[in-house]
């Protein structure tokens, strides 16, 4: 019987009838059927290409421009006006982004176990409804912010503190998101074995919930850190841009970051071809620490699936 | 219990003795009970609403005066101009600007919601291919590697996008696209905008352009770990009824995860309409014109504020840096319009999103 009749077989006999009434028989519809399938996939698999094509093309583009002209000892050099090295870019990039860690990661990992674990009703919905709309807040009205209010208002001009803070207001979203949910699929047995042993609830949440939950918030971290590693328009107007390493001086000291190249230093805003170089040379860097991020995560989560398992 | 090391420390002398042990037991008991741990979740969970509630005061505050100098014609003006920054700055509406300064903010709206619009149209009908395509006809192997595509795509800094936009995409476009498209369309109403001159390849369309590129991987990769977890039953009684693999997605996949798509678009919207980097590189930010065509140079409000944050600071009176705070305004009103809009939607949309039997 179901050899005989496949689901959508085109030789399916019409309902009893339907031909009797005048209706359109079956069989006559299944070739415009089977064409609208095969233009549905033709059409699914061109928008894959549309999507690979672009990431093949940007870091082809970035790598074909940026490798004949690469040097190592751009690495270790700083840059001097519109030549040089990026080592001042690359301690910034890095400073920013411990700091961004530091600062969010502590708030998010606070707020998130205090959505998931003890805030309720009312109380939730504006704690999480606060970070929700901090999410959807564009990265340039931060820096403004970040510019008005830290680097002017308080005085502390161009500085990594006012950069790490505003960063930081990008990247607690994502943090507490993650955070939230890791802590939400820790299995109910967990907690109820701990409590079955007598662990307090505190240590409990410690030393079990907070660690099984513990891939799902660093995986939060690392888009943290792809954030404060690949934000410019925040940057711009905070951290300001500087020639020399950081000097880890909170405030009153401006700060390079690898972004502020790729930006200053193009083609279009920038005539001069050693900077030029140094945009792209900046563009490959992100590149490929974007892709390490990326690695780490897969990592990470293959080594929480071996755990669990 | 007095312990010498105890003595030394200020405050840990004769008198004081008892407290600190009280102290300290108390701290024990609200580790071991949990108190402690609670309030430092309250204390950092109150931080990101203090942070929104700094960032709306400081932006309201900062703006006010503009709201007041520039009225409704914010909103309707095409003019964006500082006024005579060297000359005696006047008195208007009691705010203190420099002659001649006219704010107009409506190019930059439109353009916002223009190359937004672009980037929807076109981003999200090849994210939901793409996502379809991933689950269904990929084998495991591949749509991990895709999947690795995707997360890439979306990890590029914008302003690596921005370069290539400005570098060789937009040229790209304009060179061998724009000119195909615009010889042969035809002129009627809102077609028309895709005639006509087709500019150097910085405008409208390769922005839009660009940000379709940057929200497709947030809108694919939701959709896709939308469609892994639609049940199978539903899947397998469409085919047992006969449909085919398209009229199974259209009925019976995508409606299921409907809201959740909705949720996804709305999400590339929000990073359609504040990014701002790619945007600034590759739109040309030309203040104070509409765009007549498609292809013409244009600003959005992220890129306005991002290239004249520098000039504002030469505004003596400090005007331009305030017209700037409303513009922030504006740009923090549509997301979160959008945001709200979305949600409603949602809500709504999961209403009538589940057509097969939900208790499955």
């Amino acid at each position: 019987m179901s050899g005989a009749l496949p689901a959508g077989d085109a030789r399916m006999p019409g309902p009893p009838g339907a031909a009797r009434r005048g209706e359109a028989a079956w069989p006559a519809v299944p070739l415009r059927r089977k064409a609208v399938n095969a233009a549905f996939w033709a059409a699914c698999f061109a928008c894959l290409a549309l999507v690979a094509i672009p990431t093949v093309w940007m870091a082809g583009g970035v790598i074909a421009r940026a490798v004949p002209n690469f040097r190592w000892s751009v690495l270790t050099t700083r840059t001097d006006q519109l030549s040089g090295g990026l080592e001042n870019a690359i301690l910034g990039t890095l400073a920013i982004t411990a700091g961004v860690v530091l600062v969010a990661g502590t708030v998010s990992v606070l707020t998130g176990m205090y959505l998931a674990e003890f805030a309720a009703g009312r109380r939730r919905a504006l704690l999480r409804g606060g970070y929700e709309v901090l999410a959807g807040i564009p990265s340039v009205v931060l820096g403004y912010v970040g510019l008005v209010a830290l680097a002017v208002g308080l005085g502390w001009k161009f500085s990594l503190l006012s950069a790490v803070l505003v960063v930081s207001v990008l990247a607690v979203p994502y943090i507490t998101k993650s955070t939230e949910t890791a802590l939400a699929q820790v299995p109910t047995s967990y907690r109820e074995g701990a409590e079955a042993l007598g662990i307090p609830p505190s240590w409990a949440l410690r030393k079990i919930v907070l660690r099984s939950a513990l891939p799902g918030i660093i995986t939060g971290i690392l888009v943290a850190v792809a954030i404060s590693a690949g934000e410019t328009a925040p940057l711009l107007y905070t951290a300001g841009w500087s020639d020399a390493n950081p000097s880890l001086a909170l405030i009153h000291e401006p700060v390079g970051y690898l972004t502020y190249p790729v930006w200053a230093f193009a083609p279009i805003n920038q005539p001069v071809r050693s900077a030029n170089i140094l945009s792209y040379d900046a563009a490959l860097i992100l590149l490929a620490f974007v892709l390490l991020l990326i690695v780490a995560g897969r990592v990470i989560v293959w080594l929480s699936r071996r755990n669990a398992a | 219990m007095a312990s010498p090391a105890r003595a030394l420390r200020p405050g840990g002398g004769a008198g004081a003795g008892p407290l600190p042990r009280r102290a300290r037991a108390r701290l024990r008991a609200g580790i071991r009970e949990g108190t402690h741990i609670r309030w430092a979740g309250a204390a950092g969970a109150a931080v990101p609403v203090l942070a929104l509630g700094f960032i709306l005061l400081v932006l309201i505050v900062k703006a006010w005066p503009a709201i007041r100098y520039n009225g409704v014609g914010f909103f309707t003006g095409t003019t964006w101009a500082e006024g005579d920054l060297y000359g005696q700055p006047v008195r208007r509406a009691g705010v203190l600007v420099p002659a001649g300064a006219r704010y107009g903010a409506l190019p930059a709206i439109i353009g916002t919601l223009g190359t937004s619009a672009i980037a929807l149209v076109i981003g999200v009908p090849v994210a939901i291919g793409t996502a379809l395509v991933i689950v269904e006809r990929l084998p495991r192997r591949l749509a991990g590697l895709v999947g690795g595509f995707l997360e890439f795509l979306a990890g590029i800094p914008s302003v690596v996008v921005g370069l290539w936009g400005a570098v060789t995409f937009g040229p790209f476009i304009a060179r061998h696209v724009a000119p195909l498209v615009a010889r042969h369309m035809p002129d009627v109403p809102v077609l028309s905008y895709f005639r006509g001159s087709t500019g150097n390849g910085q405008g409208m369309l390769v922005s839009g352009l660009v940000l379709a590129i940057m929200i497709i991987p947030i809108v694919a990769a939701t959709t896709r770990d939308l469609i892994r977890q639609v049940p199978i039953l539903p899947r397998e009684g469409a085919v047992a009824l006969g449909m085919s693999e398209w009229e199974c997605a259209r009925r019976v996949t995508l409606p299921w995860v409907g809201s959740g798509i909705a949720g996804a678009v709305v999400l590339g919207l929000g990073r359609a309409l504040g990014e701002t980097m790619a945007v600034a590189m590759t739109c040309g930010v030309v203040l104070s014109t509409v765009p007549g065509n498609i292809y013409q140079t244009m600003t959005t409000i992220a890129a306005t504020v991002v290239q004249t944050v520098d000039t504002a600071f030469l505004d003596g009176t400090g005007f331009a840096l305030r017209a700037l705070a409303e513009l922030c305004l504006v740009l923090m009103v549509i997301t979160l319009t959008a945001n709200v809009v979305a949600r409603l939607l949602v809500r709504r949309v999961s209403a009538i999103a589940l057509p097969v039997g939900r208790g499955l």
